[in-house]
């Protein structure tokens, strides 16, 4: 192709309307073609179950679906033998929490979380409250991580686990693990992490971290979706009751059949994150603060929530003052973001991850979640964070909060009538 | 969630958007709404002697569904008397840009503003 031709081409291009832009990347990911290529052969032509003991079929997926367990073990530095296959971190979430306290509770009755775990974690914390089960919910501090000091002190004899999610899915701020687990570890509690947002993001390692138990998610590392696995320590032994019952597989930690082809991809996208993990995690980063400073350099009040340090760099939480949430992803309808308005969910209330780190209301209702990932190119960043700024400048000229904010009077000194 | 043609038309071309001078006798003004609640309308009218609104502007901080029907008053009451103006009701609006019933508070609040800007012209009127 000769230069006038290619300048053409990119023309042409360059006219076509663009796809939408996906910056969504905590919610879910799109599969890794390798995973799909290491999936297909697993759905028609080794369709075995991967529990029948006594043909070439069974043996060829039960072969699979241990290749599968051993690179998910290696991920976290477990044995395969601690790996329990789930349908996803909310059976996880719920497996180790209501299994575990299930199991100790004529000699322990106490659990340890935070306030602002996934819904999976606390709406299992209300059930084993109904049960009779007392439960501590511990506050995170302004930048979204707990105290470990009160963690210590919320820890009694009687305190069967402590469950502390790795990275949170709204502001993707990374608990201290390492010392969590040393607490844990000190206190006599088993600590189970839900690490659906964390693991093949950041380096885990549950013998360093005093991991007892570990919840981790397909779609999220992009494998598939309806696939999770629950790291369930040997040494020291994790007891558990299990949830479904049936023929006793997993260990009698999980009866079903395992769907050979969704193990399979859920190992191969965390082969491929070992394998990639530290390299993308640079090229994240990068990605991530051309955004942040793009956008900061052109518009004033815009807050960070959650610490910027120990945070995975694939996410960013900002709240735009004085522009309303949905409002705004209304505005930028070929982004694919998430917003922490109130607007945007079933509830009337503007999420509660925030306002646990302290964001005043109004602040929160200004949010949006922007994820980056392995298929996010320098170019979307660039068009993402125009959209954004340009957005923002329309809704703020007409905000009549932004109108006073420019006029010197302070929103907080009205009389609001709430409705 | 998918709006209404009519919404997204009122959002991505909002009519009358802007202020008016709130200290003018002949303007009167609506505040409603909590930025807690995520959502806080600002809509004005202009009132000549012979009682008609002459002109409207509003500013809104909410979602699409709040803007829109801020946007929609602001054209209705245009050239009304004040009771006309303040006897639109939240149906008529929620049924003009066809809300959903989780954005039937928009077309409350929307209903607010205009009452209450009516207030605000009246006190004043009463006042001088």
């Amino acid at each position: 192709m000769n230069a006038v031709t290619a300048i053409e081409t990119k023309q042409a291009l360059s006219n076509e309307p663009r796809k939408p832009v996906y910056l969504d990347y905590q919610a879910t990911t799109p599969m890794d073609p390798r995973v799909l290529d290491a999936m297909m052969p697993y759905f028609i032509e080794k369709f075995g179950n991967p529990h029948s003991r006594n043909h070439t079929h069974g043996w060829e997926a039960e072969q699979a679906v241990e290749k599968a367990r051993q690179q998910v073990a290696e991920l976290i530095g477990a044995d395969e033998r601690e790996i329990v296959f789930t349908s996803g971190a909310t059976e996880s979430n719920n497996l180790a929490i209501a299994g575990v306290a299930r199991f100790y509770k004529d000699r322990k009755n106490h659990i340890v979380t935070v306030a602002t775990e996934h819904k999976c974690v606390l709406d299992t914390c209300r059930h084993l409250e109904q049960e009779g089960f007392e439960v501590t919910y511990l506050p995170v501090q302004q930048n979204g991580l707990i105290d470990l000091e009160a963690l210590k002190q919320a820890i009694t004899p009687k305190t069967v686990l402590v469950s502390v999610m790795a990275v949170n899915n709204e502001i993707g701020v990374v608990q201290p693990l390492r010392e969590i687990g040393k607490i844990c570890r000190e206190k006599g509690a088993f600590f189970h992490t839900d690490a659906a947002q964390a693991f093949g993001k950041i380096p885990l390692d549950v013998n360093e971290m005093n991991i007892d138990l570990m919840s981790i998610s397909g779609h999220k590392i992009y494998g598939p979706k309806g696939i999770g696995a629950l790291f369930v320590r040997r040494k020291p032994r994790v007891r558990m009751i299990a949830l479904i019952h049936g023929g006793g597989q997993e260990r009698g930690f999980r009866s079903g059949t395992l769907p050979t082809p969704l193990c399979v991809g859920l190992g191969e996208a965390a082969a491929i994150a070992k394998r990639e993990m530290a390299q993308e995690a640079e090229r994240l980063a990068k990605l991530r603060d051309r955004f942040y400073e793009s956008v900061k350099s052109r518009l004033p009040e815009v807050y960070l929530n959650g610490d910027l340090k120990s945070r995975i760099p694939g996410n960013l939480n900002l709240s735009f003052a004085y522009v309303e949430g949905e409002g705004l992803m209304m505005g930028i309808k070929d982004l694919s973001v998430s917003s922490g308005s109130a607007c945007t969910s079933a509830s009337l209330e503007p999420s509660y991850v925030l306002r646990a780190l302290g964001v005043t209301e109004d602040l929160a209702h200004t949010s949006l979640r922007i994820g980056f990932g392995r298929f996010t190119t320098e170019d979307e960043v660039d068009y993402a964070a125009d959209r954004i700024v340009e957005a923002v400048q329309k809704l703020r000229s007409m905000s009549p909060l932004w109108e006073m904010a420019q006029e010197g009077i302070d929103i907080k000194s009205i009389q609001w009538a709430a409705h | 969630m998918a709006y209404s043609d009519k919404v997204v038309d009122h959002y991505e071309h909002p009519r009358n958007v802007g202020s008016l001078d709130k200290n003018d006798p002949g303007v009167g003004t609506g505040l409603v709404g909590a930025p807690a609640c995520g959502d806080v309308m600002k809509l004005q009218i202009k009132v000549n002697p012979e009682g008609i609104i002459e002109d409207a502007k509003f500013k809104t901080f909410g979602c699409g569904s709040a803007i829109a029907s801020s946007s929609l008053v602001t054209e209705w009451v245009k050239g009304k008397t004040l009771d006309e103006a303040a006897s639109i009701k939240n149906t008529q609006i929620a049924q003009h840009l066809a809300l959903p019933p989780v954005k039937i508070h928009c077309s409350v609040l929307a209903e607010d503003a205009i009452k209450a800007a009516v207030a605000d012209y009246r006190k004043k009127q009463q006042g001088s």
